[in-house]
């Protein structure tokens, strides 16, 4: 899978917020394989906590995919984003504009105004985005390469609340790199949406939140890999009625 | 001159970001700053001064989904 350029092996994407400790957080990362992960920035304090963290992050070996999560307007999405940018050193920005507190869903007339903004100035975006077709199209004009439409809202792990929107997507879009970001709860979710067409997945709740978060990584990995499968193994068509596996032809006559 | 950084008021005698940053212990390479919400460049910090009343945010790597 390319990725503005950049062939990525793994399908798995992974947040690192939640876990139960800064070791697990690497266990969990290491077992899932993920390449790419996801960080926020937030207020330092004078101790340095932050630098901390990004000393962790890098001797882990991950491609970092700074996110705007908590941003609410164009304005507070495209300065976090420069200042990511200018921590990070990469152009890459996961691209959250929350429009509703409760479901935490995008604003999406904000996310296109944003992400044209941001692609201008030399971003690469990934747009935390619905599924909607029409939004979808905006935001490649906009200069996306990638859309990240949600299954669920963020942290609800309800699994994909919308399957033929994301089916519809594929069919749109089929040469748009699609990875599914938010509301995969359960390895089968991850399954489903890779046996969709989806192109990868990005969760972290779902890990973090696990009884055994490393165990978790490595289940979401193993789904992950056999959704692809399954999807390019072209899955038979589903039938209304049964239809005998074992030939009828030569049964004996018993009765 | 006061100014808020991080939502926490502060009485400095710094007259640029550099200079406050260093000021108020903030010394890892590892943050990034804005000014009354306008990105401030790592390489403009000595170069923006700061006004009495002025809002500073520090940012740093954090957790995150």
């Amino acid at each position: 899978m390319k990725i503005y350029g950049h062939e990525i092996t793994s399908r798995l994407l992974l947040g690192t917020a939640q876990y139960p400790s800064p070791a697990v957080l690497g266990a969990a990362i290491r077992e899932s394989g993920s390449e790419i992960i996801t960080v926020s920035l937030r207020r330092e304090t004078a101790d340095g906590t932050g630098a901390g963290f990004w000393d962790q992050l890098r001797d882990l070996g991950c491609r970092i995919l700074p996110n705007t999560a908590g941003c609410h307007s164009v304005q507070e999405a495209v300065t976090t984003a420069h200042m990511a940018r200018d921590l990070f050193d990469t152009p890459w920005i996961k691209l959250e504009v929350i429009g509703h507190c409760d479901t935490l869903q995008p604003d999406v007339f904000a996310l296109v105004e944003a992400a044209r903004t941001l692609a201008d100035d030399g971003f690469q975006v990934f747009p935390y985005t619905t599924d909607d077709l029409v939004v979808g199209e905006k935001l490649l004009e906009a200069g996306c390469e990638v859309l990240m439409p949600w299954g669920a809202p963020i942290g609800s792990g309800q699994g994909l609340r919308n399957p033929d929107g994301l089916r519809a997507m594929r069919a749109h879009f089929p040469d748009v790199p699609l990875i599914v970001d938010a509301g995969i709860g359960r390895p089968s979710d991850a399954t489903q949406a890779m046996e969709l067409g989806m192109d990868a997945v990005l969760l972290n709740t779902a890990v973090a939140k696990a009884g055994d978060p490393t165990g978790m990584a490595k289940a979401m990995a193993l789904a992950v890999e056999a959704g692809r499968a399954g999807f390019a193994a072209d899955p038979m068509e589903r039938r209304d009625m049964a239809v005998p596996s074992t030939p009828v032809l030569g049964l004996a006559a018993l009765s | 001159m006061n100014i808020t950084v991080n939502a926490k008021a502060h009485e400095v005698s710094a007259r640029t970001v550099e200079d406050a940053l260093r000021e108020l212990g903030f010394t890892s390479p590892s943050v990034a700053t804005a000014l009354n919400g306008k990105f401030v460049a790592r390489n403009r910090r000595g170069d923006t001064d700061l006004r009495e009343g002025d809002q500073l945010e520090v940012l740093a790597p954090m957790q995150g989904g």
